[in-house]
């Protein structure tokens, strides 16, 4: 029989260490749905996503109940639309956004993902409605999630896409004001964007990928930290292989689940994305496990190299515990979702300079980050521009979701609610990126990327 | 089907008695079961059968939890398969 000390270590680390299965996302391809008559195209959408995920939150639920194990959140991703809508004879794509909209609530998920458009090495005449269509569709919608893909290693940097984006962010927080800007909490800019993403806000179902597939994302930066608290003050190789042997039996739980449920709701088992995950809850923070480490506060000089060491023991804990492996997996730093980011960042310790530099060794990037509402959209775009040549050159995942929160000041607050959280308004530099963002054209792909 | 039940909270009387009670009155069999007080707190792993058993274990757990409300302890019954997960390799 299992050992009576383990059983208990379990349950403790359910009951008072957060830990849960952050997400079982089921991906669905919508590509069977393009039509030239967009109210045609958008029945079909909701009738596709509503009958494939029709048991998706039951199954999750029973699931949660019979093994004792929170199911925090039970999501969608669906092909990217500019890919769906591409043959819809329309220019305005937010009919899409609402039909997902419909579908997920119907489903009773709580985000759909997929309102994306893959940009990398330029524009289709449908990519560019999608974008122009962003604004109105994510401020009139509740729970769809949007992403465009504006670089890759193997592409380079789309430089006319990155403009866009920073206008689109700046119209899309005017047309959520009344909410904080709450609509770009729904929007990620990435750079080499992964196919099989769990997580939002940035989940799509890519063109790789089957009919339908089911991916787990596991948690657990509290179980993490406490597992951390045994080993004060011993050497860094007594840290990570901390950090791996909880990251596995992490892993390991959300191995188990996405198996159960693949099978109940007779969809294939794609990937566990082994991700820590914070959440605004006291307990459950990414910061706190890099401060444990020795750090007076997350975002001081020796952050960075902690982060290093922290992303790269969760994957080597967690790869052996899966027999797939994807999505983003590696540590997630997005301040207004982490409660010890936000002390970090509202006590000035922790910067957007400090925080780019972090991105080049975590899993995704500037995540959940309120800006000044009077920040131009040049900036935005520039601050784009920089988090994806991170990924480009490193052939990693990069993203930013920032909210130039509409009528806010640096040392406001942005209270987003629920999961999101709230962030403090950070400052961006006051110089001008103007000229370098209105050339346009292409960054060519790095020399890594001649790799054949 | 295998399942863990444990019971967590502070020591009185009767506690084995009517989580057996509840056990058997649904034909669970129970097939190990070790516990440890420490200061009064008790905390006790059942080791349990559902192969027999004549309701599904979700509505076990609702059972089992109410058990527990009442004599203000912590009452649940999980699948086994999550600690084997977790512990053994």
């Amino acid at each position: 029989m299992l050992n009576h000390n383990e059983i208990l270590q379990t349950i403790q680390m359910i009951d008072q260490q957060h830990l849960d299965v952050r997400t079982i996302t089921m991906g669905i391809s919508l590509l069977s749905c393009a039509h030239s008559d967009v109210k045609t195209a958008c029945d079909k959408v909701y009738d596709k996503v509503t009958r494939y995920a029709e048991k998706l939150v039951s199954t999750g639920e029973a699931i949660e109940a019979e093994f004792g194990i929170p199911i925090v959140n039970k999501r969608i991703s669906v092909t990217p639309i500019a890919l769906v809508a591409a043959a819809a004879e329309t220019d305005n794509y937010t009919p899409f956004a609402l039909a997902l909209d419909r579908a997920a609530k119907t489903c009773g998920v709580n985000f759909i993902g997929g309102f994306s458009a893959l940009v990398q090495k330029g524009m289709t005449d449908a990519d560019r409605k999608l974008i122009a269509s962003i604004p109105q569709a994510l401020s009139e919608t509740d729970i769809v999630c949007g992403s465009v893909n504006v670089g890759s290693t193997k592409a380079g940097i789309d430089m006319d896409a990155v403009a866009l984006m920073g206008r689109t962010i700046k119209e899309l927080a005017g047309r959520t004001a009344d909410r904080g800007g709450f609509g770009c909490a729904k929007l990620v800019v990435f750079c080499n964007a992964v196919e099989d993403n769990p997580f939002m806000a940035g989940a799509f179902h890519g063109v790789g990928e089957p009919e339908k597939v089911i991916n787990v994302g596991v948690s657990g930066p509290g179980v993490v930290h406490h597992a951390l608290q045994a080993v004060k003050g011993q050497p860094f190789d007594v840290v990570a292989e901390t950090v791996k042997k909880t990251a596995f039996r992490i892993t390991r739980m959300g191995q188990l689940v996405a198996q159960e449920a693949s099978r109940r709701l007779d969809t294939p088992f794609g990937i566990v994305d082994l991700s820590l995950a914070p959440t605004p809850a006291v307990g459950d923070s990414v910061a706190r496990i890099l401060e444990e480490m020795g750090l007076e506060v997350c975002g001081t000089h020796g952050t960075t190299a902690a982060l290093a060491l922290l992303n790269d023991a969760v994957k080597k804990g967690g790869v052996m515990a899966s027999s797939s492996v994807g999505g983003l997996s590696g540590a997630f730093i997005p301040v207004s979702e982490d409660e010890g980011m936000i002390a970090a960042a509202r006590s000035g310790a922790l910067t957007l300079d400090k925080l780019e530099a972090m991105t080049c060794v975590c899993s995704v990037g500037l995540d959940m980050i309120a800006v000044p509402g009077d920040t131009s959209a040049e900036t935005l775009s520039a601050i784009i521009a920089d988090e994806a040549a991170i990924g480009m050159v490193n052939s990693k995942t990069t993203a930013v979701r920032i909210i130039p929160a509409p009528g806010c000041k640096v040392g406001d607050t942005v209270e987003f609610g629920g999961l999101l959280g709230s962030a403090p308004v950070q400052p961006v530099h006051p110089w001008s990126s103007a000229g370098f963002i209105a050339r346009g054209g292409r960054i060519p792909a790095p020399m890594q990327s001649l790799k054949n | 089907m295998k399942a863990i039940v444990t019971v967590i909270g502070k020591d009185q009387v009767g506690i084995i008695a009517s989580v057996c009670s509840l056990l058997s009155s649904h034909n669970i069999n129970i097939l190990d079961i070790s516990q440890t007080v420490l200061q009064e707190y008790l905390t006790m792993v059942m080791l349990v059968d559902l192969s027999a058993c004549d309701k599904p274990i979700v509505e076990v757990g609702r059972a089992l939890e109410q058990t527990g409300k009442e004599r203000g302890l912590s009452i649940r019954i999980q699948r086994e398969d999550i600690f084997n997960a977790m512990h053994r390799i």
